[in-house]
């Protein structure tokens, strides 16, 4: 996705950028997502419980992919959200750790952090929970691509 | 001269048959399948996951690219479903697992994602997308799975991952 944030980032600048990403993605838009914070090189994105996205029908969890596409979303916030992030960035991998199953119902929260930044990458962590932010159901780490513009 | 076996072989359509409904039913629980349109294509115990293109399906709308998140769940899709055909294929085989009893009931639990690691090599275009699944280790309590996802052309992959997934208790009465 590329967008064209001025160098510094006000407080509403991001949460322009954050807005403006999740209406731009018909995938985040079709799992629900809304955006609940956005800082310097952080963002916080939240999915309602869908039974469409269930992946297991024993449990009723919620499918890891639905997971990984909040975890990928949020991510790629938090790099736009950067202080001299790029204009635009792709995910190059993403690792996710399901440490234990979202209850059935709940919504889903994540919380990634650009921790750093280079000329081309980024390197972002995440964390992903149902209700408290102390107990995460998932936790992911990825590098993403730093699309600047004039190379 | 062979001898003639004792049992005559079974005919080929009534095994294509129950293997299917078994590939049917294991896919059928899964509401994340459906939502994304995901299908199968089985040759004998080879499964190909198929994700026909849909415009909710992107995540760049400027290129238009495939959303990674879709992506992953088609790729964690395709590990999981050929991870669980295979735990049932030798009793879809023996006929132990027979089309009637292929409800919910009558099928394993499906193993659990402990982590999954994926690989974004290009752009997901906005075409239909393929993916196969190979299970390297599959033991009694973890397996691990990676997945190959390509478009047009298969030995130009657009995304790649590797799994680990706890399996299933099995049934200690069989």
């Amino acid at each position: 996705m590329t967008i064209s944030p001025p160098p510094t980032l006000s407080e509403e600048d991001r949460l322009r950028i954050g807005r403006q990403l999740m209406s731009a993605l018909p995938f985040s838009r079709a799992l629900g997502m809304t955006i609940e914070e956005m800082g310097e090189g952080l963002a916080v994105i939240s999915m309602p419980f869908n039974k469409a996205l269930i992946g297991d029908p024993e449990t009723g969890v919620i499918h890891g992919g639905a997971v990984s596409a909040l975890m990928d979303t949020c991510g790629g916030a938090a790099v736009l959200a950067a202080e001299n992030g790029p204009t635009g960035t792709a995910t190059l991998d993403l690792r996710i750790d399901y440490m234990r199953p979202a209850e059935p119902g709940q919504r889903i929260t994540a919380r990634a952090v650009c921790y750093h930044m280079t000329r081309s990458v980024a390197f972002v962590r995440a964390e992903a929970w149902d209700s408290d932010p102390e107990r995460p159901v998932a936790a992911a780490t990825g590098a993403f691509t730093a699309d600047r513009a004039g190379r | 001269m062979r001898k003639a076996p004792r049992t005559s072989p079974e005919p080929v359509a009534q095994i294509k048959e129950r293997r299917d409904a078994a590939l049917a039913a294991l896919i059928a629980q899964v509401p994340m399948i459906a939502f994304m349109g995901i299908r199968f294509d089985r040759r004998g115990d080879e499964l190909t996951a198929v994700l026909p293109f849909a415009d909710k399906l992107i995540g760049n709308p400027a290129l238009p690219a495939l959303h990674g998140g879709a992506t992953a769940t088609f790729l964690e899709t395709a590990a999981i479903i050929e991870l669980s055909f295979q735990m049932i294929w030798a009793d879809v085989e023996s006929g132990a697992l027979a089309p009637a009893g292929m409800s919910m009931q009558g099928l394993p639990t499906l193993p659990k994602t402990i982590d999954f690691t994926v690989d974004y090599l290009r752009p997901g275009l906005p075409r239909d997308a393929y993916a196969r699944a190979r299970v390297n280790r599959s033991g009694r309590r973890y397996a691990s799975v990676h997945v190959e996802a390509w478009q047009d052309h298969r030995d130009r992959l657009f995304a790649q991952a590797t799994a680990h997934f706890l399996m299933p208790p099995q049934n200690a009465a069989e």
